[in-house]
């Protein structure tokens, strides 16, 4: 038989990790990305859930999760030493650990890989802290380029309302604090979410992601990632 | 890349690089010592020092987590917070700032080490160049010696054992440090490495750096204004008496 259909070609986005071999990379590489307070993780636990009730192994990963820095990187976040560099450069860290030590090996061996915020939050966080762009993508050209990325996109001012009724605060980074936008943490947080949708829109335009509307329900939001990623999961 | 006089800093930056075993952190301390006493406003910093990643860099060496990408990102990690919290605002303040390590020796070691050499230099994009830089460049079996008889015992990324050129840590340690020599030489031309011979004695290679640092750095304009305090002890008795006369009266 005749294989006329030539395999969707696995790539970095950059420079890449030296001798990974991307054809034995199997599995699938799926991105969810959004604010906190977006519905990410509701999503991810209910993709985990039909993906293995239908016979798929999957493996999580996430910002912060890595077995190398993320204790360090939230003390470091608990003080007030960190830069935007520093900043930069401990996530990137963090990243890359997940990347070379779950991310690779789980899809060689044929995992569907959900990533919980990849690396569009971490630059989009940097650019809007004004780093410089040049060199945030030679620094991420080690990630993989995923399969499917999903964006949950919910207007600020429903994310404020979704962040305090679950906590009854709003996180002083994901606020956007140590930008000096406003005094006022109500105000910082609309603010620097208004900038972060803003920055993902013009990454989007580049990397090609797909934006949700998440300003509804779990339900229907869910209804969408199934599609989408069942469609993907049949291209193969 | 600019180095920090050309992009009108009021400070100088000194760095010195070479092979573990080189003799140039001796070298760096002797000078130190020396600018201190010219009245010199200086400042040393070590290559790997910061508080921020120190507990994280322990825990990935001991445990052997590190991959040649973790490796090289946190070590930018740690540099990237010693230049803007420590290197920059010294600068800008007017010191003579002395490196042990700058961003060749993650040129250097970084890509013996596997990592793309382009995406190397891009992390540390944001550095400029030293004013002057001293290579200490030993024979390889000098430098060798100094640290195999002085330490038997080799930490597992030192002797570069993550790079699987040897199961004997002696020999992958060799191996190891003879890739970064290469690595080292093959950018001295490009970054105005002052090359010195680290097979010399000690206070001959001394005498040179300080003419060196001389030559290159008008120090009189580094001179502090108000001389530092000497501590009690070195003032003589009339002056301590004052001190304590001054303390009872609080």
């Amino acid at each position: 038989m005749k294989n006329s259909e030539p395999k969707k070609c696995r790539k970095f986005f950059g420079l890449g990790i030296p001798r990974v071999k991307l054809e034995e990379l199997e599995g699938k590489l799926i991105v969810v990305e959004g604010s906190d307070g977006s519905g990410r993780s509701s999503q991810i636990a209910q993709l985990v859930d039909w993906l293995e009730t239908s016979g798929h192994p999957t493996v999580q990963v996430g910002l912060k999760r890595s077995t190398l820095v993320s204790k360090e990187l939230e003390e470091a976040q608990q003080g007030n030493i960190l830069s935007r560099t520093t900043l930069s450069l401990f996530y990137a860290t963090d990243f890359a650990d997940q990347l070379e030590n779950i991310i690779l090996p789980a899809l060689k061996a044929g995992f569907i890989v959900l990533a919980d915020r990849y690396i569009y939050t971490l630059m989009a966080r940097d650019l809007a802290r004004g780093m410089d762009e040049k060199w945030l993508k030679n620094l991420y050209g080690i990630a993989l380029v995923p399969d499917a990325v999903f964006y949950l996109s919910v207007e600020p001012e429903e994310l404020v309302q979704r962040n305090l009724s679950k906590s009854a605060t709003l996180d002083y980074w994901e606020s956007g604090m140590d930008l000096g936008l406003s005094r006022d943490m109500f105000d910082s947080f609309l603010k620097y979410q208004t900038t972060i949708a803003e920055v993902f829109q013009k990454l989007q335009k580049h990397y090609n992601f797909e934006i949700v509307d998440a300003n509804r329900s779990i339900h229907s939001v869910a209804k969408e990632l199934r599609k989408k990623i069942g469609a993907l999961l049949e291209e193969k | 890349m600019k180095t920090f006089a050309e992009l009108n800093f009021p400070g100088r930056l000194i760095a010195v690089e070479g092979l573990d075993g080189s003799g140039k952190s001796t070298q760096i301390y002797l000078l130190k010592r020396w600018l201190e006493a010219e009245g010199i406003k200086v400042y040393f910093s070590e290559w790997n020092s910061s508080e921020l990643v120190k507990s994280a860099t322990s825990k990935g060496k001991k445990r052997e987590l590190l991959t040649p990408t973790t490796f090289s990102l946190i070590h930018a990690t740690d540099f990237a917070d010693r230049y803007e919290r420590h290197l920059l605002p010294l600068l800008r303040a007017g010191y003579i700032v002395l490196c042990d390590r700058y961003v060749f020796t993650a040129f250097a070691r970084d890509v013996t080490r596997g990592c793309t050499p382009d995406w190397v230099r891009g992390l540390y994009g944001f550095a400029a160049q030293p004013d002057l830089t001293l290579f200490f460049k030993a024979d390889l079996e000098v430098s060798l010696n100094r640290i195999l008889e002085g330490r038997p015992k080799l930490k597992f990324f030192e002797a570069g054992m993550d790079l699987r050129l040897s199961t004997d840590p002696y020999e992958s340690f060799k191996l190891f440090q003879g890739r970064i020599l290469e690595q080292y030489m093959s950018m001295s031309g490009e970054f105005n490495f002052v090359v010195m011979n680290a097979n010399q004695n000690v206070e001959k290679q001394q005498v040179l750096v300080r003419k060196l640092v001389g030559e290159k750095i008008d120090l009189k304009k580094f001179k502090r204004k108000t001389p530092l305090p000497l501590p009690p002890a070195l003032q003589g008795d009339a002056v301590v008496k004052e001190i304590e006369e001054d303390m009872a009266a609080v």
